[in-house]
């Protein structure tokens, strides 16, 4: 013991080195927000790993209600199907189709991690640029919407979620469009609030909620059900609950959706900026 | 000791208003940026404690940390700039040749001396300082252009203060 102490008293002067090294390189860690930035991006690799080893497992529990999801949603598709349709025309002829052109492809991932109790929710997928994913993709489920890609890597990418308090969706209603938002005090995972409805329309409970088409997603996919509406005195636009379709606490697979003409869209727009 | 004390403080408050008010804004481009506020450290009296040394030199970068925006990067800086002190006095000053001269200046230890102290020292804080603040190996060719081009400025203003306002006061 007072070996010890004579050879710390001895080099003292690289003990407090240290010491206050650490203590600097702590604050300028804390504190600024760069070296913050890039000290997590060199550890986010290592913890994205992590997560998918530790989901591997943990995606055994809810098994049987992944499939129970994925048999309803093989039903549904199933029903689209061509053959379960009763061909009831009578005059046919054969059209080539070089009017309609694909513009929605998809991309299925799996959601490695996932978050619904926190104010601003993110949800990591394994999916990112070496598949195609590009940063601002809408992200469905088999049962409704997700939510915007964020940030993505090589691998991995991060959606923005539904539930997160900046997240904005176009939806309509029988037909009046309005937009999605979440948080502002309800921080319930189960329920959104539809806004900007104006105070005339008259809806009725269980109204289905759908995307408008103005946004990334589609038109016409289903976000969820009108639960309750009310007006606001003095404000000209109702508060409308919707309870969400999509489970986010059970979330296992989900669907990236690629808008092949977005970008010719968005050049078209800018041009708008610029006269 | 008193005096000591009191000559040291008023040097640490005009140095750093110096720094903070009037430095932040001189430079060439991000090139070459001079840090005279160094010279604190650099001044401090060889008889010194070490940890009081270092709470000192940390104690300063902090303050200028909080004038920059920049909380614990030039801590990080006088830190290193003190541990470099301590090595670089106890290789190159003998003991009981020099107690009796309690500063490390221009003027007591002559102009050979002190233009490697300065310059060795300065040298290890802009090094520190700059890497620090780019956080990445990869630009090191820069940094490295950023870091002598500065030192050369900050050793530059060292001597010219040395010259103009203590080498007097001691002889």
């Amino acid at each position: 013991m007072r070996n010890l102490w004579i050879f710390i008293s001895k080099y003292n002067a690289f003990f407090l080195f240290i010491i206050f090294l650490t203590l600097s390189y702590v604050l300028l860690v804390k504190n600024n927000s760069y070296q913050r930035a890039s000290v997590w991006n060199s550890s986010n690799q290592v913890i994205g790993l992590a997560y998918e080893r530790v989901n591997q497992f943990t995606s055994y529990l809810v098994l049987g209600r992944a499939n129970d999801s994925l048999a309803a949603e093989n039903a549904r598709l199933r029903n689209q199907l061509k053959s379960s349709f009763f061909d009831n025309k009578i005059k046919q002829k054969s059209v080539i189709d070089t009017v309609t052109q694909q513009q929605y492809t998809y991309i299925e991932a799996r959601v490695v991690n996932n978050s619904i109790h926190q104010k601003n929710n993110y949800i990591t997928i394994n999916r990112g640029k070496k598949q195609g994913i590009q940063k601002g993709m809408g992200v469905i489920c088999s049962s409704g919407i997700v939510g915007i890609i964020l940030n993505v890597s090589e691998n991995y990418s991060t959606i923005q979620s539904l539930l997160h308090s900046d997240t904005r969706i176009s939806a309509s209603v029988n037909g009046n469009i309005g937009s999605l938002v979440w948080g502002e005090g309800n921080y319930n995972p189960q329920l959104a609030i539809l806004k900007d409805i104006p105070n005339h329309v008259i809806l009725k409970k269980g109204e289905r909620v759908v995307t408008s088409g103005f946004s990334l997603f589609p038109s016409g996919l289903e976000i969820g059900k009108v639960t309750h509406t009310d007006i606001i005195s003095g404000d000209s636009f109702l508060n409308i609950q919707v309870s969400l379709a999509t489970n986010f606490a059970t979330l296992q697979y989900v669907y990236v959706v690629n808008n092949l003409l977005s970008n010719e869209q968005q050049l078209l727009e800018a041009q708008n900026k610029i006269e | 000791m008193g005096g000591i004390f009191l000559k040291n403080c008023i040097r640490f408050i005009i140095l750093i208003c110096l720094q903070v008010f009037l430095l932040k804004n001189i430079g060439y481009y991000n090139l070459t940026i001079p840090y005279l506020y160094i010279l604190f450290i650099l001044l401090l009296p060889f008889g010194i404690p070490n940890w009081l040394l270092f709470f000192f030199a940390f104690f300063t970068g902090l303050t200028v940390d909080v004038f920059y925006d920049t909380l614990g990067l030039h801590a990080a800086a006088c830190t290193v700039l003190a541990f470099v002190r301590i090595i670089y006095i106890s290789v190159t000053v003998q003991r009981d040749g020099f107690d009796n001269e309690p500063v490390p200046s221009l003027g007591i230890m002559g102009f050979r001396w002190f233009i490697f102290y300065a310059t060795i020292l300065t040298f290890f804080h802009h090094l520190v300082l700059f890497t620090f603040e780019t956080f990445r190996l990869s630009e090191f060719n820069y940094t490295f252009m950023r870091v002598i081009s500065s030192s050369i400025f900050t050793v530059f203003l060292i001597l010219l203060a040395e010259f103009v306002f203590f080498r007097k006061k001691i002889r």
